[in-house]
């Protein structure tokens, strides 16, 4: 669909400007989930203390991202598209900024678990992280795109994650049982498949505010379409 | 007609001569309830909005066809008098235009005309229609004085106190607060809420903002066609028509 330019072209300006923010604060996060899964897996305690040391410049980007949009509500009163574009981007904004709080407490218990030896190879883990980013990478593409289907594949991919987060779960379990001396570092990787699980939690919500922000419909509450037995 | 409706317009067309300013509207006005008219100049808004008491008879070579159904009948009809279509449908207009005469006289000034002559009963009227104003506290003790001496913001709550001295059953607004300050535009916003409860009213406003905040319903019209008539929180969040959203996020012309 071919968008018509605002007559004002300082405030078109002003709302591209936004979503490069965005999609720039979308890159950083991944990178960061990313570092910090390599981190735990190579066992990096450095590369894991950059992680925790680069998340002051995603902070940094989330409140300018805010303000600008803050600006916006106040200086231009934005309507109708405008209104449910700005309203996304603050919510996206919180949600990315979460998520790479996640990274940081990932990259945090890699440290502390690289101090004791492995339990197991991880395999799980890094696949929950490769999908909960591909996940945070199609909803930011269906944002910038205002494609509703990429963000209908977000919310079904969810469930992926569910379902490797439980299986994680259950493996730990039998550790667990098996030798109490892991039970310490079990629950620092149960952790960690939590914090990969809201990851993708987050995403879900970036996917629904682009369900609002291209239909006018919140659809946040909605039941997602899961094969419940 | 539904019952809550107080004007219907069906398929009204109008001209200005040639120039066809107002085509093919058909449209309800809800009783108790205030219904915005937002769009471009040259629209057709303030137009509409006066035909609906019948003040563009006064332009020569104008033509209207169609229907406007006041309460159920046409107000257009041979045997309607449009002075008592406007007694019953009350105007406010963009400047203030108060009678150079005295506050109180401002007031009685047509219901002196429309047989009301006990001073009681004119006195109370003065009252009654300053106080739905709001502005009685402010000239209650200087109601001799002349309502040119009142500031911008007064002299337009003392014509909408005119209008309601009538005690209409609409009240037609042409950019009401355009010539006043933001404190005084509150304060009109302000008493439009209050009036609602009694009276139906309509707006026309080239302020948005304006239109969001003080009705219920909003209709956007552009080259004299109404493209979208729908609740004003739909209008200003996600409205249907394409050419009203460019419009309301300033990407027309």
């Amino acid at each position: 669909m071919a968008e018509k330019r605002h007559t004002s072209t300082h405030y078109g300006k002003e709302l591209r400007n936004i979503k490069e923010g965005l999609i720039y604060l979308g890159a950083m996060v991944e990178k960061a989930i990313e570092c910090a899964i390599r981190a735990l897996v190579n066992r990096d305690t450095e590369l894991a203390r950059k992680v925790i040391c680069d998340d002051g410049e995603i902070d940094q980007l989330d409140v300018k991202i805010e303000e600008k949009c803050i600006r916006i509500l106040a200086l231009r009163q934005p309507a109708a598209r405008d209104l449910r574009f700005i309203t996304t981007a603050i919510k996206i904004n919180g949600h990315l900024e979460r998520i790479g709080d996640m990274a940081v407490n990932i990259a945090e218990k890699a440290i502390i678990l690289s101090e004791e030896p492995p339990i197991k190879p991880y395999i799980d883990i890094p696949r929950m992280a490769e999908v909960a980013r591909g996940m945070i990478k199609e909803s930011l593409d269906a944002f910038v795109h205002e494609k509703t289907s990429l963000a209908q594949k977000v919310r079904s991919d969810d469930e992926i994650i569910d379902n490797l987060n439980e299986q994680v779960f259950r493996e730990l379990l039998t550790y667990m049982m098996e030798d109490p001396r892991k039970i310490h570092r079990a629950l620092i990787i149960m952790q960690i498949s939590k914090s990969l699980e809201r990851i993708s939690d987050h995403a879900v919500g970036i996917a629904d505010m682009v369900v609002y922000m291209v239909t006018g419909k919140i659809v946040r509450h909605a039941p997602v379409c899961k094969n419940v037995e | 007609m539904d019952d809550n409706h107080i004007i219907e317009l069906n398929g009204v067309n109008f001209f200005y001569g040639d120039f066809m300013a107002i085509s093919d509207v058909t449209m309800a006005f809800e009783k108790n309830r205030v219904t915005a008219l937002i769009g471009p100049s040259g629209c057709g808004k303030s137009t509409l909005l006066r035909l609906l008491n019948r003040m563009n008879d006064l332009i020569t070579g104008t033509r209207i066809e169609g229907e406007i159904l006041f309460d159920g009948k046409d107000i257009y009809a041979p045997e309607v008098d449009p002075v008592d279509v406007r007694r019953r449908i009350g105007m406010v207009f963009q400047k203030p235009n108060p009678f150079p005469k005295s506050i109180f006289n401002n007031i009685t000034y047509a219901p002196k005309l429309a047989g009301i002559t006990g001073r009681s009963d004119l006195e109370y009227l003065v009252e009654e229609s300053l106080k739905q104003a709001v502005l009685w506290d402010e000239v209650k003790d200087i109601l001799d004085r002349s309502a040119m001496t009142l500031s911008g913001g007064q002299q337009q709550r003392l014509c909408i106190a005119r209008a309601l001295a009538m005690k209409p059953d609409v009240l037609l607004m042409d950019e009401p607060t355009s010539a006043l300050d933001p404190i005084s535009t509150a304060k009109i916003e302000e008493l439009i809420g209050e009036l609602e409860k009694n009276l139906a009213i309509i707006i026309v406003t080239h302020n948005m903002q304006q239109a969001a905040r003080v009705s219920s319903k909003t209709g956007f019209l552009y080259l004299g066609r109404l493209i979208e008539y729908n609740v004003t929180e739909k209008i200003f969040t996600n409205p249907d028509m394409k050419q009203t959203e460019d419009y309301i996020t300033g990407r027309f012309g």
